[in-house]
């Protein structure tokens, strides 16, 4: 084994080596998402976005059809806006509507769509009128608990 | 009584001196270490016998840990519907624990086995004296490279190892089960600190670089220069740096990753 075999081999080793720790700072850590697939962007703006995550996905009738691009907070309004990046091969109406969804009781959120029936369709940079927010399991537990306590308020007025 | 109290004297007395030993050794082998990097081709050398040779050990045990990581992981996690956890979960138990932690057992037993065995050799063939009466100091030709080059090839392999494993999860989850590509990489990204998680792996890894590289020199410095010393001192080697690794492991996560989390 000659001194430059050598030498090279440790020069891959280290190149490798630093490469697996740019790999799990990038790709593990955060950012840097590469995708391929020509796609347009719609904003959808919403009161209370619960847990959804950028990256998560945006399903139609159950199927995948994008990406969360961004989340940001529309500090006038104060509301959440999210952007979402569809697949250029699905196009939908432009009265379509976006509903957060949990997959399962304790699963990840993602935003649902369900299509409308206007017939020009949605372009890159638009925006989707009809969005419904997150459930957010404590005032849904607050809103039960209160129409509970009025309804027994009422019972016991009428004895 | 007497006698068995004698003996228990001398066993701890031996213990702190050979303890106290080590540490002077030590501290003589950072003072020493100029040449390991004056003349850095000595130290390249050992980084190839100790990393590059390494490689693929550390790289099919990471790509099957990260699997059985991902198979394990799936079974538990769809019982909650939470499958897209998956990702999070291969990720943060190889960067924080796994990781450092396998692939320095793994080091310790591939790298540090020999370097101890080499050095523990050269003793017994009085190479080591032989160098002494040439007025060259074996612990900076031969003793400090071989250091160094554990220290510099740990961090590399444990980070191979984790993406690796993470990979292999990537496999498992994804490719093999189904687990939708886009959650299981978003959550572990969300999931995952570079500074938290990663850093702090990578500190791990270079503690436990610096544990196994000094056991294994030591062990082999301190060799008995016999057949059957070599073998002691290798054995030693593999154990006590094994039982380094995990307690050192037990210590840093106390440190690291209490408060806050």
């Amino acid at each position: 084994m000659t001194r430059s075999t050598i030498d090279l081999w440790v020069g891959v080793f280290v190149a490798i080596g630093l490469g697996a720790l740019l790999f799990l700072a990038l790709k593990v850590g955060n950012l840097a998402s590469f995708s391929t697939a020509e796609t347009y962007r719609v904003e959808a703006r919403f009161s209370n976005i619960g847990g959804l995550k950028v990256r998560a996905p945006v399903k139609s009738a159950g199927v995948v059809v994008g990406r969360v691009a961004e989340i940001g907070f529309d500090n006038e309004a104060y509301e959440a806006v999210a952007v979402l990046t569809l697949d250029a091969r699905f196009k939908f109406p432009r009265d379509t509507s976006a509903k957060i969804l949990t997959s399962g009781l304790l699963g990840e959120q993602y935003i649902g769509l369900e299509a409308g029936a206007d017939e020009r369709m949605l372009a890159d940079g638009e925006r989707l009128r009809l969005t419904q927010s997150a459930v957010v399991l404590e005032n849904l537990i607050g809103q039960f608990f209160t129409s509970k306590a009025a309804e027994g308020g009422d019972a016991k007025g009428a004895k | 009584m007497r006698a068995t109290l004698t003996h228990l004297g001398a066993m701890v007395t031996a213990g702190v001196w050979r303890l106290g030993y080590a540490a002077r050794f030590f501290g003589y082998l950072l003072v020493h270490s100029g040449t390991a990097f004056r003349r850095f081709g000595l130290t390249v050398r050992e980084i190839y016998f100790a990393g590059v040779l390494s490689l693929i050990i550390i790289l099919v045990s990471g790509l099957f840990v990260g699997m059985v990581l991902g198979l394990q992981g799936y079974d538990t996690l769809q019982r909650y519907g939470s499958s897209e956890a998956l990702g999070v979960l291969v990720a943060l138990s190889l960067v924080r624990e796994l990781g450092p932690v396998v692939a320095g057992l793994l080091f310790a037993s591939r790298a540090g086995s020999a370097i101890t065995a080499e050095i523990g050799l050269m003793k017994a063939t009085e190479q080591l004296s032989a160098m002494e009466m040439m007025a060259v100091d074996p612990v900076a030709r031969v003793v400090a490279p071989r250091f160094w080059g554990g220290v510099i090839s740990m961090p590399l392999l444990a980070a191979l190892f984790s993406a690796m494993g993470i990979f292999g999860g990537y496999l498992v989850g994804v490719v093999l089960i189904g687990v939708d590509e886009g959650a299981f990489w978003s959550q572990m990204q969300d999931a995952v600190d570079v500074r938290e998680d990663i850093l702090n792996g990578v500190i791990k890894s270079v503690v436990f670089g610096f544990a196994v590289s000094l056991i294994a020199v030591f062990e082999g410095f301190d060799a008995t220069p016999t057949a059957e010393g070599v073998s002691r001192a290798t054995t030693r080697t593999v154990v006590t740096s094994s039982l380094a690794i995990l307690a050192l492991d037990f210590v840093l996560t106390a440190l690291m990753f209490t408060g806050g989390n």
